[in-house]
């Protein structure tokens, strides 16, 4: 009893749709019980994700920093490497971007400025994903291990700069000094109203196309591709790849380090994006949650943008929960979020068995006849 | 990161602005039929048993005095900030109350771009707008009060203080402290100690109880903490040798009852309290508030739990020293206007 045996789109379609009703009957149980009518808390969960001004910006926001996350461990589990190390990378390349603006925003012009930061955000993630990727293919220590501690790494280096050498003096809050003006990647409500169109203003930025592209990118990467081609072949069998003549080694140290590159990126959203000074915890757990998503997304681009607007809507919307209802709190919210999760990520096939034998007992008769 | 990383009032700018004294404007008065004030929680949360907490405790205040209900928001990621702020603003609130620095950058943005809005921040004093009221607390002359009574109960002449983070804004605890122990008895020994120079220390009891045996060792028998989290430990520590511990921020006598000497007291809820009192009121004005003992921002705490542990020679001494700095008699030196402390 598998996947294959089910035609894809309910692998791809039905099975998260079940997953998320489940997860949200439970939810609304919880919501009834507090005392709440779990109908209106979820009107005002959807009205706060899309409908007020600015609302749809903010979950748009959101949903960028899923993207990035979703695909990096999207990318690494093609090759059936499982990355948890997703949040550390993004950290790391939080710190590129710092390291680059820092110390190039008093010596060259901004958008230069901004376009080398990019790929620096990309490159320190990836440097953070290729350790791992390294210790496993060279070494034989296991990635969900290494990547797991190279998160507290990440946090740990992170903290000793942003608390000693990195942070701005005359303040003593953990953080740097902020970049130097015009140093952010384009607000789209800034774009738009110069567009003459009247948008309320979001944090939503120029790295949501940058996600998009990079959806893309990974796209083609996997599907069009010899390399995703290899890449695929390494995650259901190494001997495989090693007899067609490829070194298993090199592949999961190139995936580990695309996968890298991604979370890293999400740093782009946050640090280039909104806050204009590399602050600590700028992750916010985004790196777990894509864990999340990529799952639910079944690891394509697709899944992976469409199950990133559903958290990034639960995370905007929840918020809204919380200005609403008294009785409903930060905790209440994340409870929310994290039956979503457990629903869509960690019991993800559980409906399965239950779907195969509705869906062979409903075909018997019309495929023997 | 509990209490003192969101009390982190932040350096000389800070000062310089308390110390040139409050310039008061009064923005324009809401009627009180369309009062609506709000609140943004930080990271701790609500009931983080310290500083939200205490804002939340004049939130509650107002709310059973007057009737009207304040809107809450706890953040939970760092873009929240703002938007839980414009959101507000956007709600109808008539004024918006920030708690702690790490909302200062938020707050500014959005104060400027809802001019008719009243905003208000507390542990922040940088800013400048004409429709953003400031409170920065005199956490130097609560802990010159604490730092007397340390001085009279102490048996060995040695007392300790464990501090969290080491920023300028918990020296200026230290050197408070310093300053009272030494005005009781000049050749007593105060042993300072900080738990780490990266947030965690707010947030690291079993250290906390390490530096605390190692001051008992040393001999002291009374330890100061300005630490967070972190004094969680230091009270069990000093609790379990037998010590006495002084707490900080909210009353934290009853953590151990006997063995807490006295706790400096940080009073936010002071802060929520007026600022909404005085919105609704319509004399809500902007400007930096600089809450001492004389404005009843900082004090020491006297309650049931530690009436045993102060004695009256005690308290009289610690009353007088109010009293001194209330009359001007003593000034406590504030380490962050110098980085300086001359005790």
């Amino acid at each position: 009893m598998n996947a294959s045996s089910l035609p894809r789109w309910i692998d791809i379609g039905l099975l998260p749709v079940l997953n998320l009703i489940a997860a949200l009957t439970v939810a609304g149980v919880i919501i009834a019980i507090i005392g709440e009518n779990p109908f209106v808390a979820m009107g005002v969960m959807i009205k706060g994700a899309f409908v007020y001004d600015g609302a749809l910006g903010y979950t748009l926001f959101y949903t960028t920093n899923f993207i990035f996350t979703g695909l990096a461990v999207a990318v690494a589990f093609h090759a059936m490497l499982f990355n948890i190390g997703g949040e550390g990378q993004a950290m790391i390349g939080g710190l590129g971007v710092g390291l680059v603006v820092l110390f190039l925003d008093s010596v060259l012009p901004p958008l230069l400025v901004v376009i080398l930061a990019v790929p620096a955000a990309a490159a320190f993630g990836a440097v953070w994903g290729v350790i791992p990727g390294w210790l496993q293919a060279r070494r034989g220590s296991h990635i969900v291990i290494t990547t797991i501690m190279f998160n507290f790494i990440a946090s740990s280096i992170m903290v000793w700069l942003l608390a000693g050498m990195l942070m701005a003096p005359g303040q003593m809050s953990p953080e740097t000094r902020s970049f130097a003006d015009g140093i952010n990647l384009p607000l789209v409500y800034e774009v738009l109203q110069m567009a003459g169109f009247s948008v309320s203003r979001s944090p939503l930025n120029l790295s949501f196309v940058i996600a998009l592209l990079a959806c893309f990118g990974v796209w083609y990467l996997i599907w069009r591709t010899k390399l995703g081609y290899i890449i695929r072949a390494t995650g259901h069998s190494e001997r495989a790849t090693i007899y067609a003549g490829h070194d298993p080694a090199k592949i999961i140290m190139l995936v580990m380090a695309i996968s890298g590159a991604l979370a890293g990126m999400m740093s782009l959203n946050e640090i280039l994006g909104v806050q204009q000074r590399v602050i600590l915890n700028f992750t916010s757990g985004y790196g777990f949650t894509g864990i999340a998503v990529a799952l639910m997304g079944r690891n394509h681009p697709i899944g992976i943008v469409l199950a990133s607007l559903l958290f990034g809507a639960l995370y905007q919307g929840g918020a809204e929960l919380d200005f609403e209802f008294q009785t409903i709190t930060r905790e209440m919210v994340l409870m929310i979020q994290g039956l979503i999760i457990l629903f869509s990520g960690a019991l993800a096939y559980l409906f399965m068995p239950a779907v195969v034998r509705i869906y062979s007992s409903l075909r018997k008769p019309t495929g023997s006849g | 990161m509990k209490i003192l990383t969101t009390a982190v009032v932040a350096g000389v700018v800070a000062l310089s602005v308390m110390f040139t004294g409050p310039q008061l404007m009064t923005t324009s008065t809401a009627a009180a039929a369309d009062f609506k004030p709000a609140v943004i929680y930080d990271m701790g949360g609500k009931f983080d048993k310290s500083f939200n907490e205490g804002v939340w405790n004049g939130v509650e205040k107002f709310t059973k005095e007057t009737g009207v209900e304040v809107m809450e928001f706890e953040v939970t990621n760092e873009t929240q900030r703002e938007q839980a702020m414009r959101r507000m603003a956007e709600r109808g609130a008539t004024i918006v109350l920030g708690v702690g620095f790490a909302q200062a950058d938020a707050i500014a943005k959005v104060a400027a771009d809802y001019p008719d809005k009243q905003f208000s921040i507390i542990d922040v004093g940088w800013l400048d707008a004409p429709n953003l009221r400031q409170y920065v607390f005199k956490e130097h002359e609560g802990s010159y009060l604490v730092g007397v009574a340390a001085a009279l109960a102490s048996k060995t002449d040695k007392v300790g203080f464990v501090g969290g983070m080491d920023i300028p804004l918990i020296r200026k605890f230290a050197c408070g402290y310093v300053g009272g122990v030494k005005s009781v008895n000049g050749s007593a020994a105060v042993y300072q100690n900080m738990t780490g120079t990266t947030p965690s220390a707010w947030n690291d009891p079993a250290k906390g109880a390490e530096l605390t045996r190692s001051q008992i060792d040393r001999g002291a028998d009374v330890v100061y903490h300005a630490a967070g989290g972190t004094g969680v430990g230091v009270i069990q520590a000093a609790a379990d040798a037998g010590k006495l511990a002084i707490g900080v921020d909210s009353n934290q006598n009853g953590m151990a009852p006997g063995s807490v000497l006295t706790s400096m007291l940080k009073r936010v809820d002071v802060a929520a309290y007026e600022t909404f009192k005085d919105a609704m009121s319509g004399s809500f004005s902007s400007g930096v508030k600089v809450l001492g003992v004389a404005e009843g921002g900082v004090d020491w705490a006297f309650d049931e739990n530690n009436a045993s542990l102060i004695t009256a020679s005690i308290k009289s001494a610690v009353e007088k020293a109010r009293s001194d700095i209330l009359s001007g008699k003593v000034v406590v030196h504030d380490f962050m206007s110098d980085t300086k402390c001359p005790y």
